[in-house]
């Protein structure tokens, strides 16, 4: 396990040393100052404003910024179905694929503007490439940037000290992270996947080997912590990821924007203390997650050892459990992709997570139960680990009995209760479906294991959608596809499907409008000078509190629903 | 309200233009010029024809022939196959080695299922070498070797793997094990950079090098 524990302490530090530098750049690109790409892109930034007929100068308060944002999610959804629904009659279609259900398309649509790229369809057996391209793609980059807008329009809100209210410019903000941020990224890190051997061709199938366009979309989808694969086994196909090296750089895209927010954001409230404390509460949190899985993927599974099979290390071979895991990765760079992409908002896998051991599979779902707030997914995280910030201030205030204030600001019951609704709701509605899914007749056809795998299976479906993860225990609904004829990644469960976009939406969209509305109503407020008896935030005792509450709530919510799936598992070593 | 939905299309047209025609193009003409046999699937042809790809598992078997001669068929009409004994064999595929439609196996962690294909696994790996292996224990044998891989089409084995099965495949092609192993050798990716990822054996591209030996 040396060589595993090497190869991620290296890979943490060089995600370590990266962050602080993106994160000044896009503190820069955020507040209008000069950066090198400026002279390159101002043009056609210029350019994009006249087109859209926007005035980037006009500020807009959190209603009207909320509205713009409504706006173009909602049109985006509309689109993206359009699109999906007229997939029989559009160029770039070499393997001629119609539309498949309705409600399937509306799931699809939800899940890539919500950044969550479920997929119950399979990528190379359904969509054609103007689809994954004009649809998906745009969706990739579109709905990371509006989670990066949201966060940034929370910074301002928290940094603003002039008390107007507004919150800068969406469409501005838009603009800017598409093209100061996400596009110059994705270019690169096309080139570098494609000269690793991921497919960027417009030619379709050949031989019998399904192909597209597919590097230009991988890149986007990890740097995004979108997820969507262009396979249905997504990051776990040579295609997608073919070598170890592939590996570990799609895991630096996904988490390379994430880790480097907690930095922009001490730049933009005038103190990199603040920006490390943050980080520091991310990276403690993900780093007892990948030891967990590592170590419960390297001791196998009660099946394999049932059947025989030894998981023990010896020379040659690494051991462990490589069900539905991929040679060239082996354990450790699987068991750390399993943390990154579930602790981002990822959500695209390396490797089939039905097939994690009971431990190992917990893992994830804890990630998730955070509300997604430990690096999360681009701008989604930290504003909800913002929202963990207010609340530890807010129990630390009433601890040592004091009004509770965030760096200069007053916190005041307005301010908690649009934080308890963004904090909990995600968790509520993860639960209420869970329970509608597993106790009435419609959502048994979706599940496919038998015994608590098939509870983890249900539960983990709601809760990686309402998180807008997007990761999967891919039994659930996934088994249907393999007997349908034609088009047969696209026959699947309309309950599931209905409730899967439902979840999303809400997931996405409700924990934002609570976001933005704190922004708003920090905008507002005064800036009281730091007294004696104002808790600091910057702190190492901060940090152990915030951990502290983002564990406590994530455990007292799920703790019941853990115990019927993964804990149950991990437990056992009967089979069903 | 009116002003937003008018602004909001505008922006979503024009972004889809942008990011959904002219990013992946431009980005597949420079993939095609710069790397463009990567870009195209490393793909391998034999006499003008793709028959599959260097980053691809592909199932290297043979028809089961019966007493007669003639290739067995189960009750649906399909050929049953056995492992071909002069190649080296790849990882276990849920999906049958498919380039055209794929799944993950989904075998979870305490399902009777994983354990029952396992066993299937472990024994016909046994079955297989243990004429040139004698004494091969299922305790010997790597978890590679009989586990599913995550993609159905995972084209490396370990070297503990490519070990084992280089006895088969000598005595079968009557080459000396020295020259099998040399080829493994040329046919192994090591770690990344000397520290990322585990070490593998590309069967594909070890299959076609042993081809190429006898012509």
């Amino acid at each position: 396990m040396t060589e595993g524990f090497l190869q991620i302490a290296v890979f943490c530090v060089i995600f370590i040393a990266a962050a602080p530098l993106l994160g000044g750049y896009m503190a820069r690109v955020f507040t209008d100052e000069r950066v090198f790409l400026t002279p390159l892109v101002a043009p056609a930034e210029r350019g994009l404003y006249r087109v859209f007929r926007v005035d980037p100068e006009e500020g807009q308060d959190w209603k009207a910024y909320a509205r713009s944002m409504l706006v173009v999610s909602g049109l985006g959804v509309l689109l993206l179905f359009v699109i999906l629904r007229t997939q029989g009659i559009h160029p770039f279609n070499p393997s001629d694929f119609n539309s498949g259900p309705w409600d399937l398309s509306f799931n699809t649509a939800s899940s890539f503007v919500t950044n969550t790229n479920w997929q119950f369809y399979g990528g190379e057996t359904t969509l054609s490439n103007f689809s994954q391209m004009a649809g998906l793609a745009v969706q990739n980059f579109l709905s990371a940037a509006v989670g990066i807008a949201v966060l940034v329009a929370l910074m301002r809100g928290i940094a603003a000290r002039h008390g107007d209210g507004k919150l800068g410019n969406f469409y501005k903000d838009l603009t800017r992270i598409v093209l100061y941020i996400l596009v110059p990224i994705a270019v690169l890190a096309t080139i570098v996947l494609v000269s690793q051997g991921v497919l960027q061709t417009l030619g379709g199938t050949i031989g019998d080997i399904a192909r597209g366009p597919v590097a230009s979309q991988e890149a986007i989808k990890e740097l995004g912590t979108n997820g969507g694969g262009f396979f249905n086994v997504n990051s776990s196909y040579p295609f997608e990821n073919p070598t170890a090296f592939s590996n570990y750089f799609e895991l630096f895209l996904i988490l390379c924007i994430p880790a480097s927010l907690p930095f922009t954001y001490g730049r933009i409230v005038g103190s990199r203390r603040q920006g490390w404390t943050i980080f520091a509460t991310m990276f403690v949190l993900f780093a007892v997650s990948v030891a967990v899985v590592y170590v419960a993927e390297q001791h196998g599974t009660p099946a394999q050892h049932l059947a025989g099979l030894s998981t023990d290390h010896f020379s040659g071979s690494a051991g462990g459990n490589l069900e539905g895991k991929e040679q060239r990765f082996g354990i450790a760079g699987s068991s750390l992709w399993t943390a990154v992409t579930t602790v981002t908002s990822t959500g695209a896998v390396n490797a089939g997570f039905e097939s994690l051991t009971g431990l190992g599979g917990l893992v994830p779902m804890a990630n998730m139960g955070y509300s997604e707030s430990v690096f999360g997914g681009v701008g989604s995280g930290l504003y909800t680990m913002l929202l963990f910030v207010l609340l530890a201030v807010f129990i630390g205030g009433l601890m040592v009995g004091r009004t509770p204030e965030y760096l200069g600001k007053k916190i005041e019951p307005h301010e908690v209760k649009l934080v308890s609704i963004g904090a909990l709701f995600t968790a509520l509605i993860v639960l209420v479906f869970t329970a509608l899914a597993v106790s009435t007749k419609y959502g048994g056809p979706s599940i496919y294991a038998e015994g608590p795998n098939g509870f983890s299976e249900s539960f983990y479906a709601y809760l990686s959608q309402a998180n807008n993860n997007g990761s999967a225990f891919a039994g659930y609904t996934g088994f249907l596809q393999l007997n349908a004829p034609g088009n047969v990644g696209a026959l699947s469960v309309t309950f599931a499907n209905v409730m899967g976009g439902l979840t999303m939406l809400l997931g996405r969209f409700v924990p934002m409008l609570a976001v933005l509305a704190v922004a708003g109503s920090l905008a507002k407020k005064k800036v009281a000078p730091l007294g004696l008896g104002t808790m600091r935030t910057d702190t190492p005792t901060f940090a152990f509190l915030l951990v502290g509450v983002i564990v406590l709530i994530g455990a007292l919510t799920f703790l019941p629903a853990f115990l019927l799936g993964p804990i149950v598992q991990s437990l056992t070593t009967r089979l069903f | 309200m009116r002003k937003d939905l008018i602004r909001g299309s505008i922006v979503l047209v024009v972004f889809t233009l942008l990011l959904g025609v002219a990013y992946p193009l431009v980005m597949t003409g420079i993939a095609q010029v710069t790397f463009g046999d990567k870009a195209d699937g490393s793909l391998i042809r034999q006499n003008g024809t793709v028959v599959g790809s260097h980053l691809l598992a592909r199932d290297f078997s043979r028809p089961l022939l019966g007493t007669d001669g003639k290739p067995k068929q189960d009750a649906d009409g399909n050929v049953l196959t056995e492992p071909d004994p002069k190649y080296f064999q790849a990882r276990p595929s849920a999906t049958g080695y498919s380039a055209t439609v794929t799944y993950f196996p989904n075998r979870g962690p305490n399902q009777a299922s994983t354990r029952d294909l396992t066993r299937q696994h472990l024994a016909a790996y046994l079955a297989l070498e243990r004429p040139y292996s004698p004494g091969l224990k299922a305790s010997q044998v790597p978890v590679d070797a009989a586990t599913f891989s995550a993609s159905g089409v995972d084209p490396h084995i370990s070297k503990a793997n490519a070990a084992i099965q280089a006895r088969r495949v000598a005595a079968v092609r009557k080459l000396p094990l020295a020259r099998v192993q040399e080829l493994i050798s040329e046919n192994t990716a090591g770690r990344a950079l000397g520290i990322f990822g585990e070490p593998g054996v590309n069967v594909t591209d070890l299959n076609l090098a042993l081809d190429q030996e006898a012509r």
